[in-house]
Formats: structure tokens, sequence, C-alpha cells
């Protein structure tokens, strides 16, 4: 039933709650004396060179896209894990084929060197 | 009014409206943060449907890995505030309102479709009906009755890495 989950929006809201205070407070209580340097952008005590809007290399798309498939690979393991005893060897067997064909795109990915950096 | 529908009605109200400010922010970055409150109200109308399983996968992937793609993408295309667009109406835009007009057509024949039952009488004739969004229940009957389609998934996901290499790297070391 819908009233089991009022834990959960209780842990929300406690959430919410916590990272709206948190913030204020410190800006309610904490000392403000600004001045320029101050309100610059630190990087590495070298006055800022550009703006922080720049294009990032397609290196970090790749390591995004490997983990989101990978992640959806573990997500169809969370149901497995939970009945691996019923399932017994069946399961064992359909969820292998699935990890090799994927393993099989692992592969791939490291030997065209997608994951290299340079 | 059941708890139930007014659960309903706050999560449809956080998911319609969030939707609505998503498309309206000249920030691509804003337009992401409200995707996701959009992705949460989503997952709490999924749990009032008895989808517990999707509700948690939908935070998990969606809000999370998805989320992080679409960031990328944002930093990626090096994407400005939008600017104002001050086009004609083209071509282009009688395609686009033919397609909202489609939509809005299968929207409303959606909301009329009957399917034979609500929630309460699905209840009411199986008890069994409210575990059915489960993981244990999704374990069971994944890995035996839909023992093909899972298969397939892991051949679509195979798809999408050598897709997104062939992509992204011109030449290969």
């Amino acid at each position: 039933m819908i009233e089991s989950y009022i834990p959960i929006l209780l842990i929300i809201g406690i959430a919410v709650i916590f990272g709206v205070v948190s913030i204020n407070l410190s800006w309610l209580l904490g000392p403000q004396r600004p001045y320029r340097e101050k309100h610059s952008t630190y990087e590495s005590g070298v006055d800022p060179v550009s703006t922080a809007h720049y294009r990032f290399s397609v290196k970090y798309y790749m390591v995004a896209l490997s983990f989101i498939v990978f992640d959806i690979e573990v997500v169809f393991m969370y149901p497995w894990a939970v009945q691996f005893r019923e399932l017994g060897w069946t399961g064992f067997v359909v969820m292998s084929v699935f990890i090799v064909v994927l393993a099989v795109g692992f592969i791939y990915e490291l030997k065209k060197g997608a994951l290299q950096w340079d | 009014m059941s708890s139930e529908l007014i659960v309903f009605l706050i999560l449809a109200a956080v998911g319609v409206l969030s939707g609505i400010l998503m498309i309206t922010r000249p920030n691509p970055v804003n337009s992401a943060l409200f995707l996701i409150l959009n992705f949460m109200a989503l997952a709490g109308l999924y749990i009032t449907l008895h989808a517990q399983f999707v509700a948690i996968i939908q935070i998990l992937v969606y809000a999370g890995a998805i989320m992080v793609l679409v960031l990328f993408v944002i930093m990626l295309l090096n994407l400005e505030d939008e600017e104002p667009l001050r086009e004609q109406m083209s071509k282009r835009h009688y395609g686009s309102l033919l397609v909202a007009l489609l939509a809005l057509v299968l929207i409303v024949q959606v909301i009329g479709w009957n399917s034979g039952g609500t929630l309460e009488t699905m209840r009411e004739q199986s008890p069994h009906a409210l575990r059915i969004g489960t993981v244990e229940h999704i374990g069971s009957v994944l890995f035996t009755e839909h023992v093909y389609p899972f298969e397939l998934t892991s051949i679509l996901l195979l798809a999408a890495i050598v897709g997104a290499i062939v992509m992204a790297k011109k030449r290969f070391p």
C-alpha cells in the first residue's frame, strides 16, 4: 500500500530540508567581507585566462557511455541475484550468455583503445 | 479522496510543471535539472502503479546515468544560453505542428481508452497482482518465460557500445 512509502517520503523531506538549511545557515552565520580577489575564479592562484565554457573532449563522453551500458547490465543482475537460488542452473546459463555477449563489446572497446586517454 | 489519489495528483502536478519548466528554460543545464525532477515524479507514479522495480531503476538509470550523458552532451556541444528563436513559419514548423497534433490525438485516445479495470478491481481479483512489480517477481519471470527478449537486450547493448566507438573515434592507435 502507498502508506508504506511514508518513510521514503520522510527521507526525501529530510534530505531537502538539510540541503536548504545548511546552505542558507552558512550564508547567514558566516562573515561576509567580499573583495575583488575573493570573487574571482580560483585557478591555482593564477588569474583566470578564459571562461569555464569550452568544448570538452569526446573521451569523457566515451567513459560516460560505457558506464551507462554496463550500468544497465548490472540492473539486469539485481533480479537475477534476488532469485538466484530459485532460478538455479538455467538462470546461471541465461545470465552467462548475457554477460558473454557484453564482454565481447567490452573487449572490442579495449582493443579499439576507446578507453585510452592519449 | 483516497490517499493514493492525493499522491497521484501531487506527483502528476510536479511532473507536468517540471516538464514545462524543462522546455522553457533558456539555460540547458537548468533544463537538465528540471528533467531530473520530472524523472523523480515519474518514479513516484510508477510506485502508485505497483511497479516498484521500474521505479527504482527510473531513479538509478535515468536520473543517475542518463543524466550524466545529457550533461556530457551539453558540455560536448558547448551550449550557451539558447538564443531567442526569430524564425518565420517554415515547412519544418508545419511538420512539427502535424506531429504535435498526432500526439494530442494519441493522448486523448489513451485517456478515453478503458482498460477494463482499475487498480482496485485488479487488487480484488488477484492479491498476487500487487507483487507483480517487485524484484522477486521480475526475476522469476524474466529469466524463465522471457529469456529470448532478455538475451536480445544484450545484443542491443552491444550495438550501443560498438556504435558509440565507431562514431566517436575518428582514427585508432
